[in-house]
């Protein structure tokens, strides 16, 4: 396989590596009363699972939907590889899609509709057939070849769209929520499906998500866009460990921030007079320390930083026990381990005291603090 | 009453089957036995006698083969032509035409307002010699000096054209209509131009509109007397007008009724053939 998708269509078999397969400068979509997308720029690298994930609205299908050809920018330039694609349909760019409802043609069989891009492209009957069931196979549904799309289920409907988009080798494939008519467990199947089937083909996947976890667990990189804009682009772990605004913060998974003033080189005050340690990269004035749930321990020793409060809450679920906190500079949540049988949680009521290392405290603008609460 | 239904849940589904069932019935297979019986009588009116005629069959293909195949042509030129104007037409409308649609739809179905008749007889105003197409016509010396429109075959053909086209134009809007737009993203997506994204997804598609209109269109056509009778001349006669007169005008009843099962049993035959062609899965959905 890997052999095959090395092989490319066209002119641009032997570029560099260090063009990047897709490149947006600079983009702008609006539409009649609104911008969806509102000055955006950001380069994929070859064979990368990238991810747009945002909250619906946010802009990212409409870009995806600008990479496919179905949507052309108001301003900025598209580049598949080293070419300029702005203005040219569809069909002549080296990108496919796999649909949100996938799309698939129900007057053809599972094959009829896998073969359709090569037999447009003319490719030779005997190449086609060999592709057609090499990818097939790929996706799991040999035996499915003369059937009709509603003869199957949603799952494997699903990996037709994908056999149906990857059997043409495209340069880039684009997924638009391609999980999300699926049940929880199929989806978290096909999660890992998708990454196997990328690593194999070695195609750059451009995914569309609103689906953190999805994102998270599939792509290598992930913008995580807002109104129209790229919040923070980054591996998932550096999003996680280190988001740059708040609304990403509260995007990916739950973070509390606490509200403060920086003084010194590593130390933020907060407003209610506690001195917290933190990673500040350089910044100063009116910020919030940021601290994820599953880094504070119950009780001192857990780090440096320390906060008192009052358990309000506790909730038992299975992997961890959720405490919530009523401290002094606001709610706090904590993810604690149930590390043992029996557990250890102190019952409502109980005045304890937090703490969490530096390095695990990050920072993020104060004033975006209000955006987290509209988008939640 | 709730409680029989309740209790007789095997009935149910026959008793709301039964004034259907009933219609039908008298309105449609007694009739069309007593119409049997009567195309196997002989003799003059008032008196006829069964007499398994037979001949009146045979008579019926001997002297008005030629109005059959006219019947057949005319329908078929009609529906061919309904196809051809309405597909653009109300493709244009499922796609294109956006929150105006259903008004379009309604201009579609407006002359349905006015009956039969008085449409047709509109159209032989239109057409008179004296009116305005054939005045235009000959100014731009289209038409002869001497040139008409009615009375002619394409006046009847015409006219059936007009009449009977919604019934090709509404099946093919639905059909159409029901197309998700994104298949047809998909197929650009997958390399297909417009015009084959329309061959290959598009046609297909409402291929079982054009068979239900191409029906609903052809069937009736195929057994009209109006058109022939207000827009054409008795070398244009159709079937419908012949049977027409016997049953009205000459009273023979006999001969009326073999040309009418007749008629039937041609229409029928050329469905199976139809059926034959586009294959009958789409025939039956």
């Amino acid at each position: 396989m890997t052999d095959t998708t090395r092989e490319r269509q066209g002119s641009n078999l032997s570029q560099t590596p260090a063009v990047a397969d897709v490149r947006l400068e600079d983009v702008v979509k609006r539409f009649d009363d609104s911008t969806a997308v509102d000055g955006i720029s950001l380069e994929i690298p070859r064979g990368s699972f990238f991810a747009l994930l945002g909250p619906s609205g946010c802009g990212k299908t409409t870009t995806l939907r600008m990479i496919g050809g179905f949507e052309e920018p108001t301003e900025g330039r598209i580049f598949l590889g080293d070419q300029d694609v702005v203005g040219r349909p569809p069909y002549k760019r080296d990108v496919n899609t796999v649909f949100q409802s996938y799309a698939l043609f129900p007057h053809m069989s599972i094959e009829g509709n896998v073969a359709f891009g090569l037999e447009r492209k003319r490719v030779p009957k005997d190449e086609l057939k060999g592709r057609v069931a090499e990818i097939l196979e790929l996706v799991g549904l040999s035996g499915f070849a003369k059937r009709k799309p509603r003869q199957l289920s949603g799952g494997q409907q699903q990996r037709v769209a994908l056999a149906r988009a990857l059997v043409n080798h495209p340069r880039v494939l684009l997924l638009d929520e391609p999980l999300g008519a699926l049940d929880l467990k199929l989806r978290k199947q096909m999660q890992l499906e998708l990454k196997r089937i990328q690593h194999e083909v070695g195609i750059t996947f451009v995914h569309v998500t609103h689906d953190q976890e999805e994102a998270m667990t599939m792509a290598d990189t992930i913008a995580v866009m807002s109104g129209g804009k790229i919040e923070q682009l980054g591996p998932p772990t550096e999003l996680y460990e280190r988001p740059a605004t708040a609304f990403v913060a509260g995007f990916l998974g739950v973070s509390n921030l606490l509200p403060g003033t920086v003084e010194g080189a590593d130390a933020i005050r907060l407003d209610e007079g506690t001195v917290v340690r933190a990673v500040l990269n350089g910044r100063s004035g009116q910020v919030a320390a940021g601290v994820r749930p599953e880094k504070i321990s119950i009780g001192a020793g857990g780090g440096s930083n320390e906060l008192p409060g009052t358990i309000s809450e506790t909730a038992y679920i299975g992997v961890a026990t959720q405490v919530v906190v009523r401290t002094a500079a606001g709610t706090v949540q904590v993810f604690a381990q149930n590390m043992d049988a029996g557990g250890r949680i102190p019952a409502p009521g109980t005045n304890v005291v937090l703490s969490w290392a530096p390095e695990s405290t990050f920072v993020v603008d104060r004033a975006d603090s209000v955006m987290e609460e509209e988008t939640e | 009453m709730g409680s029989f239904f309740h209790r007789h849940k095997g009935v149910t589904p026959y008793l709301l089957l039964a004034p259907g069932i009933l219609w039908l019935a008298i309105f449609f297979l007694i009739p069309l036995a007593f119409l049997g019986y009567q195309s196997l009588q002989s003799g003059l009116f008032p008196d006829f006698q069964f007499t398994w005629e037979f001949s009146n069959f045979s008579n019926a293909i001997r002297d008005y083969h030629e109005q059959f195949a006219r019947s057949f042509v005319y329908a078929g030129i009609a529906t061919i032509a309904c196809l051809v104007l309405a597909y653009p037409l109300v493709y244009w409308i499922a796609f294109r035409a956006g929150p105006w649609r259903n008004l379009f739809l309604l201009f579609i179905v407006a002359p349905f307002f006015v009956t039969y008749l008085v449409r047709t007889l509109a159209w032989l105003n239109i057409l008179a010699d004296e009116g305005p197409v054939v005045g235009v016509l000959r100014d731009l010396h289209v038409l002869g000096p001497d040139g008409r429109l009615l009375a002619t075959t394409f006046a009847v053909v015409s006219g059936i054209t007009y009449n009977f086209f919604p019934f090709m134009a509404l099946p093919i809007y639905v059909s159409l209509e029901q197309i998700d737009p994104r298949l047809l993203e998909a197929a650009k997506d997958l390399y297909a131009s417009s015009t084959q994204a329309f061959l290959r997804v598009t046609l297909p598609l409402s291929a079982p509109g054009i068979v239900a209109g191409t029906l609903l269109t052809f069937i009736p056509a195929a057994g009209d007397f109006i058109n022939a009778a207000l827009l054409g001349t008795p070398s244009q006669a159709m079937i419908g007008n012949v049977i027409q007169a016997k049953f009205l005008e000459s009273l023979d009843y006999p001969s009326a009724a073999s040309l009418s099962f007749l008629l039937m049993g041609s229409i029928l035959v050329a469905l199976l053939i139809y059926a034959r062609i586009v294959g009958s899965e789409r025939l039956t959905g």
